[in-house]
């Protein structure tokens, strides 16, 4: 295995195009180190992009949004008082992933590129709308998070691309969002089904709402008609119910060791109208 | 395959080894180091064994290659008591029976002096979440939680 | 058998200071079995198979053997033939013959100069397998239908007919069932089952050996009975017992997963084929889980009858577990404990060991009793439920206490489970207030404990200290525990004791720290030791003094005369007639060595409050107490953390622990991340109350505490979600989506 340090995204590019073998960027490592010592993989070239300049930044966007390094820790998002109280269903998404010392290494990009249906990380970008920068040899475009993944370990990135930030937009006034997973223990498991969501109010209405499921489809998923079961309302409990059954309805599960079809796609209703109620709560409590 | 040199500082001292692009750091700081308080219960980051501090963070010495330590701080169990001195933590844990077998003791040791530097009055539940991913098969935790608790009251005390 | 003089006053014991080996487990420095190297040493690591079951065709190493670095590689070849019995098993299951048998049997070993090396040598191994049908379940392998894993493995107990599946059969009891019965005012009836659950120590099994072209040499190993770990290895490779010498290293865990052998025989089998180079070799955690040794798994079946006002009248079990490929489900033991707890007339058990193509199982704390107490207190708990009746007042209506004779034979003696019951029922936790989905649960357990073969030694050194050498290794601060047995027998300072774990050359025989032993036998004799000792130092004080030894009495660590007629002389401590010794007769050293019989089993009783979320079927503990009866808790401290540690064990099993195998046969969670033990945030604080109703087989009273708290969790949690839910869930574990199924009615 060669390992690389570029100090570029366009270097980090022209190493991984030039590779004949496979090939596997590095940032926080959780899972690429599991995936070695288990002997699931060994690239044949690691390419460690943490020594590319700014990719350890958490910045400010001209619009008032977020522009996160792809190589910021779990933990750095949570020590980052701003980004918290701005998005802190997106920053506990993040921050569920793994244990204290995972939350030292793991990165966003990293999660998202691993593919993984049950990302924890990723509901949250979705619900919030973020964007992932891709770098490749023809140069950079725009992806929306939820079009990277395309399978389990499986991602739209081309040869020769990786992506270089991850971009939060503004939060913008009356808005709240939540990240909700079930899981058997009360830490350090795989979420079984989680749930995100994102909205804004207009008064107690519900004006905006956007909101993902993870780990009930071969990808995390946007799911517009739980959006739509929402959006117009105050949350009432017929809402909530309209929201579990369009989140039940959403999901074509697998069986498997972590949860079945039927306990995942019940569950997805239940923290969906859980994490409704949170983001309401807190998009009243960024209104008051 | 050629072996790539590394340099590191480990508890304050200059070490430096040579090590496959493969070996973790946990591998490097046990086998080309000599640093054996640091203990390998799953190498995947399940367990906690291994913790150490990288540059100040807490992580898994499993979960980092040896290479990317290169130029970076390492702070291991073995760091933890000054000279002959023993941390608050380390006193308490034999004072309150914190251990059985010991082997789970170095990274519960590392995870929590990292936990008392960032918030030196922990909850219990701060606590049990912060030391969630470090796993103690013997003690059901409890005796591991008030020890910590202990050693925070000593040293918010003496401070 | 009561020993005399048993003490009721103590100096040191019951106190709790810093355990002798603290320090260097706080500072990194304590040697564990992956941490001990030797100059020129080998790395092994081993080919497993991944097929549950499969004809070994052919093995092709030379791809390997042409890897730079690689030194040797070993097959079953290499291993003599025409073992027997439990030889035969070891050394089949450390390295497969004529087929795997389980999904991670070892096929190869490989010794190189690096562990990358060792490991990259593995994958270079060819092996043609021919797959065969396979079984991992137990009921599913005692079917017409299922394959037959080993032709001719059942022994002579097994009645006619049954599936060559079924290796051991079992059959007690006594009375008069369909009179017990007949007498009952209410009859329930259950099947349960339980998962396989992990001892999940946290150190994998790891060891150094190093062996000579004569069949000779060392191994160093984490292990909890290294005299086990000699005789097994040395059958294994077909030599004399003594050839091999063998130091315990320290232990990260063990919970009688590290009373076998695995890698041993392996790296010496390694080592010789080297030209005596050492090998070490370390398990990954995919090895541990996927080839050493869990517990069994058992499917049961349970009738119970009692009266209106709580006397259980019959009780009847059929218990049937899988204990991997190879005969040894601990079910003789789940037959003998199952209804142990009570005075029951009438009751009848049977049991029966299923081979299956899972791994060998290895003991596992109070093996065979936790699976048991689920079912019978899950069905006691569900008669007292129907009748009205207090859970703690039924069971102590109808619990064993000195002179019952028990439903498995003999007659106990003093025993706790009535105190550990009354002390349970006047707990606050037992009537502290429960919220809407929480429920409470109560359970009692039984570990009969055990005494063994047990050798020990204690030397007087000539500064006035005294080491004690015993052959159990410290899992869990018994070096403390003896420290505390022979200051208090000495008269000396705890800080005046030192405690070796001696290596199989320097004391007799010693069985392994397990069945609850270490501190009943060696701290038996620890004190025996102590007094061989004590006899000697007062006839050097009796010679000093020129009087009669018989004259002489030991008290507060020094030698005196017995009284005014046997003359006046100032006492001589221990230091000062050790200071002397040199020069009035020699080194002066005590020793005790026997099988102690006074052991005594240990009660306990558990008390839990669960959350149950009615949404997900998610359970949450919210308190958790254990009573349990010590005999004598020489360290306290050390006593609670065993009782902490066994009810954490049991709530991981009750909940999320669980051996899951796909349709291939293959393991799917050999990972800590799907293997679900309890992390801290999962648990509240585990409340104590050690009960001491001495044991009259000690000189302390000393009972054995490791093992009994693991049984009573696994009812205990189950009969408290079945009062937070409404549901009686029969079979573990207690998995959400099973929670949830049975809340909306279709568990």
């Amino acid at each position: 295995m060669n390992y690389h340090r570029p100090t570029s995204f366009e270097q980090a590019s022209t190493i991984a195009g030039a590779s004949d073998g496979t090939i596997r960027f590095l940032a926080g490592g959780t899972d690429v180190l599991v995936q070695l010592r288990a002997d699931i993989l060994t690239p044949d070239d690691l390419i460690d992009i943490k020594h590319i300049p700014g990719v350890k930044d958490i910045s400010r966007t001209d619009d008032g949004g977020w522009r996160l390094g792809v190589a910021v820790s779990g933990a750095e998002m949570t020590e980052h008082a701003e980004l918290s109280a701005e998005w802190p269903g997106l920053v506990e998404g993040m921050d569920l992933i793994g244990s204290t010392q995972v939350q030292g290494r793991a990165t966003l990009a990293g999660n998202l590129c691993n593919g993984s249906p049950a990302a924890d990380s990723v509901p949250g970008m979705i619900a919030a709308g973020c964007t992932a920068t891709v770098t490749g040899p023809n140069g950079s475009r725009e992806v929306p998070v939820e079009e990277i993944p395309t399978g389990p370990g499986k991602t739209v990135l081309a040869k020769g691309e990786l992506i270089s930030a991850i971009t939060i937009p503004a939060r913008g006034a009356n808005g709240g969002d939540a990240y909700l997973r079930f899981i058997p223990r009360t830490e350090m498991d795989i979420a079984v089904v989680g749930c995100a969501v994102n909205l804004r109010l207009d008064g107690d209405t519900i004006a905006q709402a956007r909101v993902a499921l993870g780990a009930v489809a071969p990808t995390a998923r946007l799911v517009a008609e739980c959006a739509d079961a929402i959006i117009g309302t105050t949350l009432d409990d017929a809402t909530l119910d309209g929201l579990a059954h369009a989140a039940s309805a959403a999901c074509s599960p697998i069986d498997d060791k972590r949860g079945t079809i039927e306990f995942r796609t019940h569950v997805a209703g239940v923290l969906a109208k859980r994490a409704a109620k949170i983001a309401y709560d807190r998009a009243k409590g960024a209104s008051a | 395959m050629s072996k790539q040199h590394i340099t590191a500082t480990v508890n304050g001292d200059e070490v430096e080894f040579l090590c496959d692009t493969r070996e973790t750091l946990l591998d490097c700081l046990r086998d080309h180091a000599g640093i054996m308080g640091v203990k390998e219960g799953c190498g995947t980051g399940d367990c906690g064994a291994c913790s150490v501090t990288l540059d100040g963070r807490l992580v898994c010495s499993c979960l980092v290659l040896g290479v990317e330590a290169d130029g970076a701080e390492i702070g291991t169990v073995e760091g933890i008591a000054e000279g002959e001195k023993l941390h608050p933590l380390q006193r308490k844990f034999i004072e309150h029976a914190a251990l059985q077998c010991g082997i789970c003791t170095p990274g519960i040791l590392v995870a929590a002096k990292n936990l008392l530097e960032k918030n030196p009055d922990p909850t219990e539940t701060e606590i049990r979440y912060w030391l969630a991913g470090n796993l103690c098969r013997c003690t059901g935790y409890d005796k591991i939680v008030r020890a910590v608790m202990d050693a925070a009251a000593e040293m918010r005390e003496a401070s | 058998m009561a020993l005399d003089g048993q003490k009721t006053a103590y100096k040191y014991i019951g106190t709790t200071p810093d355990r002798p080996d603290g320090l260097d487990k706080v500072t990194g420095r304590a040697r564990y079995g992956a941490d001990i190297s030797m100059p020129g040493m080998l790395h092994g690591a081993v080919l497993r198979s991944p097929h549950a079951h499969a004809r070994i065709v052919k093995i092709d190493a030379s791809k390997a053997l042409a890897l730079k670095g690689v030194k040797a590689v070993v097959t079953r070849a290499d291993f003599p033939d025409g073992l027997d019995g439990e030889d035969w098993n070891l050394q089949e299951n450390c390295m497969a013959g004529e087929k795997a048998l389980y999904d991670g049997h070892a096929v190869a070993a490989v010794a190189a100069t690096s562990p990358l090396i060792a490991r990259d040598a593995v994958k270079l191994i060819e092996v043609d397998y021919e797959v065969l049908p396979h079984v991992t379940d137990v009921d599913a392998a005692m079917k017409d239908d299922a394959p037959v894993i080993r032709e001719g493995a059942a022994d002579f107990s097994v009645p006619e007919g049954l599936h060559p599946n079924v290796v051991r059969y079992f059959d007690s009891g006594r009375g008069d069932l369909d009179k017990g019965f007949a007498e009952a005012d209410l009859i329930i009836e259950r099947s349960y089952t339980t998962e396989a659950a992990h001892q999940g120590y946290i150190e994998p099994h790891a060891c150094l050996g190093q062996m000579g072209e004569d069949g000779r040499g060392e191994l160093w190993v984490c292990t909890q009975g290294h005299w086990f770990v000699r005789r097994m290895s040395t059958a294994v490779l077909g030599i004399e017992t003594t050839n091999i010498r063998v130091t315990p290293s320290e232990i990260g865990g063990g919970f009688g997963g590290k009373t076998t052998v695995f890698i041993e025989p392996l790296s010496l089998a390694l080592s010789r084929k080297t030209g005596g180079k050492p090998v070490k070799m370390v398990m990954s955690r995919n090895e541990v889980l996927r080839a050493t040794g869990p517990t069994a798994s058992a499917s049961m079946d349970i009738k119970m009858g009692m009266t209106k006002d709580g006397k259980i009248t019959a009780a009847h079990g059929t218990f049937r577990m899988q204990g991997g490929a190879f005969p040894g489900a601990p079910v003789d033991v789940t037959t003998m404990l199952a209804f142990a707890n009570y005075d029951i007339e009438n009751v009848h058990h049977i049991g029966y060991d299923v081979i299956t193509n899972r791994p060998k199982q290895a003991a596992y704390r109070a093996p065979g009793a936790p699976m048991a107490a689920f079912a019978t207190e899950s069905t006691i708990d569900e008669l007292c439920r129907e009748l009205g009746l207090d859970p703690i007042d039924t069971r102590l209506k109808n619990a064993a206490r000195e002179g019952t004779r028990a439903t498995f034979g003999p007659k106990f003696g003093p025993i706790g489970l009535v105190e550990t019951l009354e002390a349970a029922k006047t707990h606050p936790n037992y009537s502290a207030p429960l919220g809407p989905n929480q429920g409470r649960g109560v359970a009692s357990g039984y570990w009969m404990n055990w005494g063994g073969e047990t050798s020990a030694s204690v030397a007087i050194s000539e500064d006035g200290t005294v080491t004690v050498s015993i052959g159990t290794p410290d899992i869990g601060g018994s070096r403390a525990s003896m420290a505390l047995m022979a200051a208090e027998a000495f008269g000396i300072p705890y800080e005046d004791v030192r405690v070796n774990i001696s290596d199989t050359g320097a004391l007799g025989v010693n069985e392994p720290t397990h069945g609850s032993r270490a501190t009943y036998a060696s701290g038996l004799a620890t004190i025996r030791s102590a007094e061989d000792c004590i006899g000697k130092l007062c006839k050097r004080a009796a010679d000093k003094w020129g009087i009669d030894p018989e004259a002489v009495i030991w008290e507060d660590g020094c030698a005196k005369p017995s009284g005014p007629n046997a003359g006046e002389f100032p006492p001589m401590s221990l230091a000062e007639i050790a200071g002397e010794m040199g020069s009035t007769g020699g080194p002066i050293s005590g020793h005790f060595e026997d099988s102690p019989a006074g052991f005594s089993g240990s009660f306990g009783t558990h008390v839990v409050d669960v959350e149950v979320d009615p949404e997900t079927g998610r359970t949450t503990i919210l308190r958790y107490l254990v009573v349990q009866d010590a005999g004598k808790a020489i360290h306290p401290a050390y006593v609670e953390g065993q009782f902490q540690g066994g009810a954490a064990q049991g709530i991981g099993w009750a909940l999320n622990e669980e051996y899951i195998y796909g349709e291939d046969g293959r393991l799917q969670n050999p990972v800590f991340l799907d293997y679900r033990v309890p992390v801290a945030s999962d648990l509240p604080m585990i409340d104590t109350v050690i009960v001491e109703v001495p044991n009259p087989g000690h000189p302390y009273g000393v009972r054995g505490v490791g093992e009994t708290g693991i049984t009573p969790p696994l009812p205990a949690v189950a009969n408290a979600v079945r009062e937070a839910t409404g549901k009686r869930i029969c079979n573990l574990p207690l998995r959400p989506s099973r929670v949830l199924a049975a809340i909306q009615g279709k568990g």
